[in-house]
């Protein structure tokens, strides 16, 4: 990524042909999935693979055109800044921590100390109010989803220890 | 007058109390969710889906669609205070509602969004009882070719209508088929494009799209622009209100030319933005007044308002009667109707009466509840947006977690949301359009299963589309959509060289 003399962040247009390519990669992918699944005519008319090849090659297709307006279209301008950027991953990664611990956690482990986190490292709010809504919001979920709502949530060691 | 009877008998359904209860509630959670940024009507319904699983399929549907109402109540609300419009079918009203509240009339502005909502709404819903049932019966006579070239045409409109780019809007559009292709083939039972991964069996869930793409993804872009809120105070009492109401049947053609826009646009899958800007854009053009448009008209509040609350409603017309929804949300209630084991199509009309018309009264009966409950709460759900976003944030994030986990009790799905809400992030910055990527996760194995059968009939060639007058028509119409962009352009060139 290069960036523009004094707008610090990633061009527009590199993120966008970036994304542009990505898409058409994808339609490769469900072009060469389509072709294992056959897209020929079976005994039961056409195959399984039928349809989605000509949704990959459409996408291929699509992308082609994209990629030639992006090209052609440079408005100088910039992605977002970096800055900008640093405050869209504070939120990605954090997230992608509280995700990937969820199986193990349970969900309100993990909720209560993803909400903390977050109320304390970007808000930076005082201790009790942190306290007061990390831990109030996963008990109201527990009381609306699963007592009233009888719905099932990912629960982990701690909610077994406590029995519930 | 047997849709008169059915209409009463759905009146007895909604009148319930469980239902009127579980209405009062959608509409209250529905308007949070429309002045909440970052919960939209599509994904506040998506994760609110799972909490219905249990309840009878009638009272789910319309606590859904009042949480869908409720949201088009609430997207006024901040934009008319905060000028921050909560859903994107309330930026028009922006335009004049803001100025109004800055001279001190955010009563009157609030009263006049509000009572035109509600006008739309209203002018939809008797379009959809006197309509619906129409097109439904003769929907009825459809066969594949016939319901493969609705999808068609559908699809193309978005292509056609849509703001973006074309090329883009078929990329999101193909990207959405490609993932619903994805898992158990449901004809032949053959597995496809999960290149070995067991998760992917069962494909795509399109609720946890929605809320990765429309819920995520809108977080990352707020948290990516720093809000802040600078607002005025909501003050409505019963003085303002009737007053208000005394000036605005001034505006009866304006209302009645927006709700007839809003419905055309919500019947087209174009939807309420689109319908929302349009209206104002003519009414600024046609009105007397219209030069001081932008500085607190109150017609250019009414304009938008009706527009985008008839196109809201409208949206539901097809996906009722034909099973093609005409919005995000409307994929949504969709999506719902399948869960609960209910075939949505024409055959709801014979099959599930009740249903259906208890949906359709709930619709009059939702609609007023929301404007009582939006006059009367302003200033509580004007309090909610002064809650900074880093407590909001957090809460939302974790609320699409539990909603996309609960779908199919999956941790994956979670992992997946992340993923969809990074895309459509990418993708809303990169003017790729989200909704119909959704609208095609929802209708891929619909379309695709209509398109196989249509050529299984006919040994597999494409001229089964143009066999009939019906399904030519409706082909050929999907054809202008298509290209109607480029008609238009042909048409002034040519008016341009004759000139």
């Amino acid at each position: 990524m290069s960036s523009h003399g004094g707008s610090a962040g990633p061009s527009h247009k590199a993120v966008e042909a970036g994304v542009t390519l990505a898409i058409a990669l994808f339609g490769i992918i469900v072009i060469i999935g389509s072709v294992k699944a056959g897209i020929n005519w079976g005994a039961e008319g056409p195959r399984a693979g039928f349809f989605p090849f000509y949704v990959g090659l459409l996408i291929v297709a699509a992308s082609a055109m994209n990629f030639r307006n992006t090209l052609r279209e440079d408005d100088g301008g910039v992605f977002a800044e970096w800055g900008q950027l640093r405050q869209v991953m504070s939120v990605v990664v954090p997230t992608a921590i509280y995700v990937g611990a969820l199986p193990f956690t349970g969900i309100y482990l993990a909720s209560m100390i993803f909400i903390a986190w977050f109320m304390r490292w970007l808000g930076k709010y005082g201790w009790l109010t942190v306290t007061a809504v990390a831990i109030g919001m996963p008990v109201v979920t527990y009381l609306i989803f699963e007592r009233w709502f009888m719905v099932p949530l990912p629960k982990g060691p701690v909610e077994e220890w406590l029995g519930l | 007058m047997e849709e008169l009877a059915n209409l009463f008998h759905g009146f007895a359904v909604a009148l319930q109390p469980f239902n009127i209860m579980v209405m009062i509630l959608g509409i209250v959670l529905g308007v949070i969710i429309g002045v909440l940024p970052g919960l939209g009507g599509a994904n506040g319904v998506a994760i609110l889906l799972p909490l219905t699983f249990s309840m009878p399929p009638t009272s789910a549907i319309i606590m859904l669609s009042c949480i869908y109402w409720g949201a088009l109540f609430g997207g006024a609300i901040t934009s008319i205070l905060f000028n921050i419009p909560g859903e994107p079918w309330s930026v028009a009203t922006t335009f004049d509602g803001y100025p109004m509240a800055q001279q001190g009339k955010a009563g009157e502005a609030l009263t006049a969004a509000f009572t035109s909502s509600f006008v739309g709404a209203l002018f939809a819903v008797i379009m959809i009882t006197l309509v619906a049932p129409l097109v439904a019966s003769f929907a009825l006579q459809f066969g594949p070719a016939e319901k493969f070239a609705v999808y068609f045409l559908a699809f193309c409109s978005f292509v056609g209508l849509s703001k973006e780019p074309p090329f883009k809007t078929v990329a999101a559009m193909m990207i959405g088929f490609a993932l619903a292709a994805v898992g158990l083939d449901s004809i032949t039972g053959q597995l496809r494009l999960t290149f070995g991964v067991t998760e992917l069996l069962n494909g795509f869930d399109f609720l946890i799209a929605v809320i990765g793409l429309f819920g995520i993804g809108e977080i990352l872009l707020t948290m990516e622009e720093g809000l802040s809120f600078r607002g005025g105070n909501a003050k409505i009492n019963l003085r303002v209100v009737l007053h208000t109401w005394k000036e605005m049947p001034a505006y009866w053609l304006t209302s009645l030319r927006s709700c007839l826009i809003g419905c055309w646009m919500g019947i087209t899958p174009a939807g309420a933005t689109p319908a929302s800007f349009m209206s104002y854009g003519i009414a600024k053009r046609l009105s007397k007044r219209g030069k001081k448009f932008g500085h607190g008209e109150i017609e250019g509040v009414v304009a938008p308002e009706t527009a985008a609350h008839a196109a809201g409603t409208a949206a539901l017309l097809p996906m009722l009667s034909l099973g093609v929804p005409g919005s995000p949300t409307a994929a949504v209630l969709l999506g719902g109707l399948l869960i609960w084991g209910l075939q949505p199509g024409p055959m709801l009309f014979v099959e599930q009466k009740e249903f259906v018309w208890g949906l359709i009264a709930s619709m009059y009966l939702g609609n007023l509840v929301g404007l009582l409950v939006v006059l009367t709460c302003v200033p509580i759900f004007a309090a909610i947006l002064r809650i900074p976003f880093s407590i909001i944030a957090p809460l939302i994030l974790v609320l699409c977690a539990i909603g996309a986990y609960s779908v199919h009790s999956s941790t994956f799905d979670v992992v997946l949301m992340l993923v969809f809400g990074v895309l459509g992030y990418l993708f809303k910055k990169c003017g790729y359009p989200l909704a119909p990527l959704v609208l095609a996760i929802v209708l891929g194995d619909k379309a695709e299963e209509a398109f196989r059968q249509s050529l299984l009939g006919s040994q597999g060639s494409l001229a089964v589309f143009f066999s009939n007058g019906l399904v030519g028509t409706i082909m050929v119409l999907g054809l202008i959509a298509l290209f109607w962009s480029a008609i238009q352009e042909g048409y002034s060139r040519l008016r341009a060289a004759t000139a």
